[in-house]
C-alpha cells in the first residue's frame, strides 16, 4: 500500500504541476503545440536519463554524459561534412549519424573499462572523462560549432502527419504530426523497460546495485554487466546527441553543458537511489517530464532561466525528502 | 502471575525495572506487557527465538523506540527516553553485534569519540590524557588492551573490549551485549567471560543476549525468556538447564537436538587435491562422498573459509585441482563453480549472500535464470512460481516472492539461500557457519535440512565454529590449523577434546 503511494508520488506531482500550470496559463500552456514542444525537448535528456537510470541502479554514476553528448555531436557532424561537403545531404548524413552514435558507444565502453578493469570509482572515472570528452569536443574545431544545414529529419521531422484544419490567414493546412524525436524516445523507453524488467542484464543490474559482493557470489559476471550498461548509456547519449544536433542543425562543442546534473536529478526524482538497487524507467520518465514542464511553465510565467534554477533545486530536495519519508514509514514492520 | 514470579529473584539492588512495556509496529504486536528487572552487579541473560522481541525491548531501553505503554525505572528513578542520548546519559550502553567503532581510529580515540578531553588550546585534543585515561580504565578492570592500536588491526575480541571501555568511559552502569560471542574464537570467548565477570564484580549490570545457551548457563545470574513478545519465564539462571530454557523459548521440547540420519554413503563425489591460496592455505586435499556430511573445524583464521573460497572460485588458487564426479573442473570464478554444480553458502549472508533490498524470489532465482529457461527473456509469473515452489520445500515463512529479503527473519533468509542452491541443482554444497546468529528452532531446521540434502546424495562440507554441532551432524571431521589440514577423522572415532587439541595446539618436533 505504502509502496504504491511512494511509487505514485512523482507521478502525482507531475499531474499536480500540469494542473497548476493549466490553471495559471490556460492559453499558452494548455495547447497541443506546447505539449509537443515539451515532449520534443524532453526527448534528448530523457533518452540519456534512461541510460543513467541503469547506471544509478547499479550503484554507479556517470558524470560524463553532457560532455559525451557534445563530443558525439561534433564527431557525427564532422563525419557528415567530411563525407558530404559544407552542406551534406543523404548518405553523408546517415553515415555521420551512425558515426556519432558509434562514438557514444566507444565513450561508454571507455568509462566501463576504466571502472571495471582499473577498479576505479565511477564518480572519479567519469569526472575525468567529463573533462576529457569536453576537451576533445572543444579542441576539434577550436571551440566553433559545425553547421549541417540540411540535417533536419531527426530534430524537426514528424510522422503520421494528418491535416487537422486550415489556417485561412496564411492559406496553409495546419498539419499535426508526431515528432521523430518523440517516437525515438518512446522506442528507447520501451526497449529500456524490457531490458530492465525482462532480461538477465536488467536483473543483474539490480543485483549488482543492491549488493555487488552477493551478486558476484551468486555467479553474476559483475564486470561484464557493468561494461554493458556503460556502453548502453553511451549508445543512448549518441542517439540523443544526434537528435540535439539535428534540432539546431549544428553541432555545438558546448552542448549539454551541465546536463548531467539535470539528468541525475530526473532519475533521483523518479525514485532511484544513489546507493543502488532501486529505480525504474517509468520513474525516470516522470522525473524528466516533471523538470521539463516546470521549466516550460516557469518560462511561460515569465520566470527567468536563472530563477528557474532556484525552483528546480527546491523540487529536487523536496522530492527526495518525500520519498525518504514514505520509505521510513513503509520500512517499519 | 508473571509479576509475582518476578519478585522471587529480585534480591539485591534493582538497577532497572521495566514494567508493562508494550510496543506495536502497525498490526504487529512486538512487545506486550513485558516486565524486566535487572539487579546491580548481575549478568542478566535475555533469551528467545529470533523475532521474540529481544531487540525491540533493548531498543526501548536504549531510547531508540518509544514504548506504547509501560514505564522504565533506572535506579529507582522514573525515566522517559526520547532519544538514545538520554538513555546513554542515564548510564545505559549498548554493544551491538556489529560493533560500532570507527575502524581507522585508535582504541583510545574510539573510547573518547565525541567526548575528547580538551587540551591547553581550545579545539585541540589532549592525546596523552586520552591514552592515559584509556589505559587507566582498562587496567582497573584488568583488560589487556593497547590504547594506541588502530581498531582495524585488532581482532574482533579486542574490538569488543574497546567498546566496553568506551561504555565505561561514559560511566555506564548498564551494558547491553547483543550476541557478543557470535564472531569470536573459543579463546576470545573465554576472555570475554572474564571481562564480563570483572564488570559484574564492580557492580555493573550486564544484559546479555545470546543464542548460545551453554554460555548463558555458565555465565548468567538471572534469566528472562521472551516468546512472541511476552515474558514466558524469569528467574535465577542456576535453576534452569539447557533443555528447560529451550522448552521455554520454543514452547515445545526439542527432543534429540541433532537429528539422526539413514546413512547411505556412495562413491566419491568431490575430490580436492593440493589446494593452495597464496599465503593463506597450503596443500589442502580431501574427498567427500555422495551423501556424506564432512565437518570442518578449526579456530577463526585457521583457513576454513579460505578453503571454501578457493573451491568456489572467489579467491584465486595458486595451485590445486578440484574434481566433481570424477571430472576435473576448471574454476576461475563463482560463475564457473555454479555451472559445475558447486554451491557456497557464505558465512556472512548479509554481505556476500543476499541482495537484502530486492525481492526474495529474485534472490532465489539469481544464479539459475539460464537454467530455468530464462536466458534471454525473464517471465516474471513463471519465475515467481518456481521461486515459491522451492521456498515451500524449505518452508520459508514469507509474505510471498515479492517480499524484500530484509523483511524475513535470519533463519528464513538462510533458508532462502538454501532454496537458491537447490534450484541451481548443486551437487556439492559448502555451508560456512550456517547456524550463526539464528535461533534454536531454526538451527534444528538447518540440521534436518543438511541431513535431507545428504540423503539426496549431495556431498556436503559443513564449516562451523561450534564443535557440538559438528559432532552432532558430520560423518567425518577435517581439522584446520594455520592454513593446513591437520586431521581427517571419523566422527565416531574421535572426541571433542581431541579436535580442540588438534585445532589449537602446535605440535612440537
Amino acid at each position: 500500500m505504502n509502496k504504491l503511494v511512494r511509487q505514485m508520488l512523482p507521478f502525482a506531482s507531475l499531474i499536480l504541476i500540469i494542473c497548476a500550470l493549466s490553471a495559471l496559463e490556460p492559453d499558452s500552456f494548455l495547447t497541443l503545440d506546447n505539449f509537443l514542444n515539451v515532449f520534443r525537448r524532453s526527448s534528448v535528456f530523457g533518452i540519456i536519463a534512461i541510460g543513467m537510470t541503469f547506471i544509478i541502479i547499479s550503484a554507479g554514476i556517470d558524470l560524463s554524459v553532457g560532455s559525451m553528448m557534445a563530443l558525439c555531436g561534433m564527431l557525427g557532424a564532422h563525419v557528415m561534412v567530411a563525407a558530404g561537403g559544407a552542406d551534406p545531404h543523404g548518405g553523408a548524413l546517415v553515415i555521420g549519424t551512425i558515426a556519432g552514435i558509434a562514438a557514444g558507444i566507444l565513450c561508454g565502453l571507455l568509462n566501463g573499462f576504466l571502472i571495471t578493469r582499473l577498479k576505479l570509482q565511477p564518480f572519479i572515472v567519469t569526472l575525468g572523462t567529463m573533462s576529457f570528452f569536453r576537451g576533445i569536443a572543444l579542441v576539434m574545431k577550436d571551440g566553433q560549432p559545425i553547421n549541417v544545414p540540411s540535417y533536419k529529419y531527426l530534430g524537426e521531422g514528424t510522422v503520421l502527419n494528418f491535416k487537422i484544419g486550415r489556417d485561412a490567414a496564411l492559406n496553409q493546412d495546419i498539419v499535426f504530426g508526431i515528432p521523430i524525436s518523440v517516437i525515438i524516445f518512446i522506442l528507447v523507453i520501451a526497449a529500456a523497460v524490457f531490458i530492465l524488467s525482462y532480461t538477465r542484464l536488467g536483473r543483474y543490474v539490480y543485483a549488482i546495485g543492491s549488493n555487488r559482493e552477493a551478486a558476484f557470489h551468486a555467479g553474476v559476471n559483475v564486470e561484464r554487466n557493468l561494461i554493458c550498461i556503460y556502453a548502453f548509456t553511451g549508445l543512448l547519449v549518441g542517439i540523443a546527441a544526434m537528435i540535439a544536433t539535428s534540432r539546431t542543425v549544428s553541432a555545438q562543442p558546448t552542448a549539454g553543458y551541465g546536463a548531467e546534473l539535470d539528468i541525475i536529478a530526473a532519475v533521483v526524482i523518479g525514485g532511484a537511489s544513489l546507493s543502488g538497487g532501486r529505480g525504474t524507467v517509468t520513474g525516470t520518465i516522470v522525473g524528466t517530464l516533471l523538470i521539463s514542464f516546470l521549466r516550460n511553465g516557469c518560462t511561460l510565467l515569465g520566470i527567468s532561466t536563472n530563477a528557474q534554477l532556484i525552483v528546480i533545486g527546491m523540487i529536487i530536495i523536496l522530492a527526495v525528502t518525500l520519498d525518504q519519508l514514505a520509505r521510513t514509514r513503509a520500512g517499519k514492520p | 502471575m508473571i509479576a509475582s514470579r518476578q519478585d522471587n529473584y529480585g534480591r539485591g539492588d534493582i538497577r532497572i525495572r521495566m514494567t508493562g512495556i508494550s510496543k506495536s509496529f502497525g498490526p504487529v504486536q512486538a512487545l506486550s506487557e513485558v516486565n524486566l528487572t535487572v539487579r546491580s552487579g548481575a549478568v542478566h541473560a535475555l533469551v528467545g527465538e529470533n523475532g521474540a522481541g529481544k531487540s525491540t525491548l533493548m531498543k526501548v531501553l536504549a531510547g531508540v523506540y518509544k514504548p506504547d505503554s509501560g514505564s522504565i525505572e533506572i535506579a529507582g528513578r522514573q525515566c522517559t527516553f526520547n532519544n538514545p542520548q538520554q538513555a546513554l546519559a542515564s548510564g545505559i550502553s549498548m554493544i551491538y553485534q556489529d560493533l560500532d567503532l570507527a575502524e581507522h581510529l585508535t582504541a583510545a580515540e574510539n573510547v573518547f569519540l565525541g567526548d575528547e578531553p580538551a587540551g591547553v588550546l581550545p579545539f585541540v585534543i589532549d592525546r596523552k590524557e586520552m591514552v592515559r585515561k584509556t589505559a587507566e580504565l582498562a587496567n582497573s578492570f584488568n583488560f589487556e588492551i593497547l590504547p594506541t592500536a588502530v581498531v582495524a588491526d585488532l581482532p574482533t575480541g579486542d574490538c569488543q573490549v574497546v567498546e566496553i571501555v568506551k561504555a565505561l568511559a561514559r560511566e555506564a552502569t548498564i551494558i547491553v551485549m547483543d550476541e557478543p560471542t557470535s564472531s569470536l574464537s573459543e579463546n576470545e570467548v573465554e576472555r570475554l567471560f572474564k571481562v564480563v565477570r570483572s564488570l559484574r564484580a564492580k557492580g555493573i549490570s550486564i544484559i546479555y543476549i545470546s543464542h548460545r545457551l551453554e554460555e548463558i548457563v555458565g555465565l548468567a545470574d538471572d534469566i528472562t525468556v521472551l516468546r512472541d513478545g511476552r515474558v514466558v519465564h524469569c528467574g535465577s539462571a542456576a535453576e534452569l538447564d539447557i533443555p528447560q530454557i529451550v522448552r521455554h523459548m520454543v514452547g515445545r521440547e526439542l527432543t534429540e537436538f541433532f537429528p539422526s540420519r539413514e546413512v547411505t554413503i556412495g562413491d566419491v563425489r568431490v575430490r580436492v587435491e593440493k589446494l593452495s591460496l597464496e599465503k593463506k592455505i597450503r596443500n589442502i586435499s580431501f574427498e567427500i562422498r555422495a551423501g556424506e556430511i564432512v565437518g570442518m573445524a578449526g579456530l577463526v583464521g585457521s583457513g576454513r573459509t579460505e578453503v571454501a573460497k578457493g573451491v568456489f572460485g572467489v579467491d584465486k588458487r595458486t595451485s590445486g585441482s578440484i574434481f566433481l564426479d570424477g571430472l576435473e573442473l576448471n574454476i576461475d570464478s563463482p560463475l564457473d563453480a555454479i555451472a559445475a554444480g558447486i554451491a557456497l553458502l557464505t558465512e556472512d549472508r548479509k554481505r556476500t549472500g543476499l541482495c537484502l533490498g530486492l525481492a526474495s524470489g529474485w534472490n532465489i532465482t539469481l544464479p539459475s535464470l539460464e537454467r530455468i529457461g530464462m536466458k534471454r527473456v525473464i517471465r516474471p509469473v513463471r519465475e515467481k512460481k518456481i521461486a515459491s515452489q522451492f521456498a515451500e520445500r524449505l518452508s520459508v515463512r514469507w509474505r510471498g516472492p515479492d517480499a524484500p529479503v530484509d523483511s524475513l527473519s535470519g533463519g528464513n533468509q538462510q533458508k532462502l539461500l538454501v532454496a537458491r542452491w537447490l534450484l541451481a541443482e548443486a551437487k556439492f554444497m559448502i555451508f560456512d557457519e550456517p547456524t550463526r546468529g539464528i535461533d534454536v528452532g531454526a538451527k534444528k531446521e538447518v540440521y534436518l535440512l543438511l541431513n535431507r540434502l545428504a540423503e539426496q546424495g549431495k556431498a556436503i562440507l559443513f564449516i562451523s565454529s561450534e564443535l557440538p554441532e559438528i559432532f552432532g551432524i558430520a560423518d567425518r571431521i577435517l581439522v584446520m590449523r594455520r592454513g593446513k589440514l591437520v586431521a581427517n577423522l571419523k566422527t565416531i572415532e574421535t572426541t571433542q577434546e581431541q579436535v580442540v587439541h588438534l585445532a589449537a595446539v602446535e605440535e612440537t618436533g
